[in-house]
């Protein structure tokens, strides 16, 4: 396992560098040099622009200034933003738990779902379910979720009006972050309807982003399933006389569920872009908003930041899912 | 047929060459219903797009001023002028969408060419030259592969300047490496094969050998790929235009339709339903065809 980890390690190491070399190779390839950028629309004199060149570095070699930036990466300091001169790094952090918040629920919601659907799918291959299923899979795989997003708040909020139509929470509850989930920290605060508030202004959010993946799940659990319900050992369980529940149940979905656990891990990345237009959509703010506002409040030192920020998430996540995949599936440990 | 084959197994009796290979694919691509769906559908979409200038009952961009937000006809209000009614600056809807299809399928069409060619020559070479090439190309796919799609996408119009154009470039450079890996998989496959090993013996060149003897073995999974990933750069290229950073207004592109209808969406459904719906269409019918495709064409990832 030790050897397997380390060998996992040394690949993303240089992947890790490279992403770095990007997000640092992103402000230079912007039209214009950094200070011209960062000085915007008030111009500045060349005298001026030249100290300042030299102030921040930008006069010294290319690869001198690399190193800086991935020293300053690694100890946490990503440069600070153009608009609200905090530290990038701090301003990421601060919103990404509503982002990872989302998330979770989307995925949650997707598995939830997704799971039982594809297995009973599966297990009545041909039927009126089956096809239903598949049939809204392939539908929820199409999907343009900024659109969904707006239909979803047509129907529920506009029509119906059961839920709020953008935000976290109602601005009539106040509390200060606990641990950055707005579901956890309204219950802490104890106050009325704080958690229902949370709750309502989550839902929608939750559906849209969680649509795609739930397809994706749908579909590979009811593929995957199909295929471990033809070996030959649940035939075996089967005419051991075991019931139907306990061969799906226990033979045949432990083995299912492996391709289904790397499913969900690629959706990772799926889950963060759609986090962008989910976030846009119900001014959700978690960090794909941030990502959209500062590319277009032209703040180049965030968006460098939250680039190499969630590159590095997306790959520990992909790491950590991997491991999980070894530890579950032997196979590949000793092997891949 | 069957009997002569059982007999003498070297003797195979079907029709030979390309015509024989496209009627038994569409003998399998026939059976799957809702690829035949997807793919009239597609026609449907294309003969609207080439015959735009014919249909559309007004033009994308001519403005109403007696006209804005009417509903469908089938609406109270509603107007037999504007069958799916006008948006907030009256502008025929119907037109927008047809015109709209156009884009649609220019961009899936652009983005797919350019990342499969790329991702074609970049695969060939990693998967025969091996090595350090080889590791260093892959690393910089995964390097790619690391951001979430739309989030480089997004970055690169950023850098390039937001357009069409631009948005087209950028989901290429975000697609290619789907390719890259596909083909350099495909090539490391039938690289050590006996017929590649023939061919060089024979002193067949090494272009050659890679475009002419290896890669018409390895296109199956790339012509999968390619009609997945079609619709995947309708719906980036409109989550772009969506974002403002794609097509930009008046477009009627289907993305950016929907950014411009966002203040409505209480007030007029009508302006933010139809695009969306031409999109999610669009796409279903092409991943339709898509799945359909790979079933025909891929034995091996067959769904059961």
């Amino acid at each position: 396992m030790l050897a397997y980890l380390l060998r996992r390690l040394g690949l993303i190491i240089p992947t890790f560098i490279g992403v770095t070399i990007a997000a640092f190779a992103f402000i230079r390839l912007l039209p214009g040099d950094p200070v011209l950028l960062m000085a915007g629309e008030r111009g500045l004199t060349p005298e001026r622009h030249a100290a300042l060149l030299k102030q921040f570095g930008f006069d010294r070699p290319l690869w001198e200034q690399y190193l800086d930036y991935l020293w300053g990466a690694l100890s946490g300091d990503l440069g600070n933003s153009l608009v609200t001169k905090k530290p990038v790094f701090e301003e990421f952090f601060t919103l990404f738990p509503a982002t990872l918040e989302l998330s979770v629920c989307a995925i949650a919601f997707a598995v939830a779902l997704g799971i039982p659907a594809g297995i009973i799918a599966a297990v009545k291959r041909g039927s009126v379910f089956d096809h239903t299923v598949m049939g809204s899979a392939l539908v929820g795989y199409s999907m343009p979720i900024f659109w969904w997003g707006l239909l979803l708040i047509i129907f529920f909020s506009g029509i119906l009006k059961w839920t709020p139509v953008s935000g976290r929470i109602s601005l009539i509850y106040f509390f200060p972050p606990v641990t950055g989930f707005m579901l956890i920290d309204s219950l802490l605060s104890g106050q009325k309807g704080a958690f229902t508030s949370a709750l309502s202004h989550l839902i929608l959010p939750t559906i849209v982003l969680g649509t795609i993946p739930l397809a994706v799940i749908a579909r590979q659990t009811r593929s995957a399933m199909l295929e471990v319900l033809s070996e030959d050992y649940v035939r075996t369980a089967r005419a051991k006389g075991l019931s139907p529940m306990r061969v799906v149940g226990l033979h045949a979905l432990r083995n299912a569920l492996i391709p289904v656990i790397t499913t969900i891990g690629l959706q990772v990345g799926v889950l963060l872009a759609g986090a962008i237009l989910t976030e846009t959509i119900f001014s959700w703010p978690g960090v794909g908003k941030w990502m959209v506002d500062s590319i277009f409040r032209r703040d180049y030192p965030s968006v460098q930041g939250g680039l190499m920020l969630i590159a590095a998430i997306v790959m520990l996540i992909n790491l950590i899912v991997d491991l999980l995949y070894g530890l579950i599936n032997p196979r590949i440990r000793h092997t891949g | 047929m069957s009997e002569q084959t059982a007999n003498t197994p070297e003797l195979d009796t079907r029709p030979a060459g390309r015509i024989a290979l496209l009627i038994e694919f569409w003998q399998y691509f026939r059976e799957n219903r809702g690829a035949v769906g997807g793919l009239v559908f597609f026609v449907f979409i294309c003969l609207v797009a080439i015959f735009a200038d014919f249909i559309a009952p007004h033009g994308a961009t001519t403005q109403y001023r007696d006209a804005l937000l009417v509903p469908p006809v089938w609406q109270e209000g509603g107007d037999w002028r504007y069958l799916l009614g006008t948006d907030a600056v009256g502008r025929d809807m119907l037109s927008r969408l047809i015109y709209g299809s156009r884009f649609s399928l220019f961009i899936g069409c652009v983005v797919v060419s350019l990342s499969l060619f790329a991702g074609i020559m970049i695969g060939l070479v990693a998967g025969y030259a091996g090595g350090a090439t080889d590791t260093i190309i892959m690393r910089l796919m995964d390097i790619i592969l690391s951001f979430p799609s739309l989030l480089l996408a997004l970055a690169l119009v950023a850098i390039l300047g937001p357009s069409l154009t631009n948005a087209m470039i950028a989901i290429a450079i975000v697609q290619q490496p789907h390719y890259v890996r596909l083909t350099r998989a495909a090539v490391m496959g039938e690289k050590s094969k006996d017929y590649v090993t023939a061919a060089r013996v024979a002193g067949v060149g090494p272009v050659l050998l890679m475009f002419g003897t290896i890669l018409p073995n390895c296109m199956a999974p790339l012509i999968v790929q390619a009609a997945l990933s079609f619709s995947t750069a309708i719906l980036d290229a409109a989550a772009l235009g969506f974002l403002g950073m794609g097509a930009q207004p008046p477009t009627p592109e289907w993305g950016t339709m929907l950014a411009e209808a966002r203040e409505f969406i209480l007030r007029a459904w009508w302006v933010v339903t139809f695009p969306g719906l031409a999109i999610l269409l669009t796409v279903l019918a092409i991943n339709l065809m898509g799945d359909g495709l790979r079933d025909a064409l891929d034995p091996k990832l067959k769904r059961s």
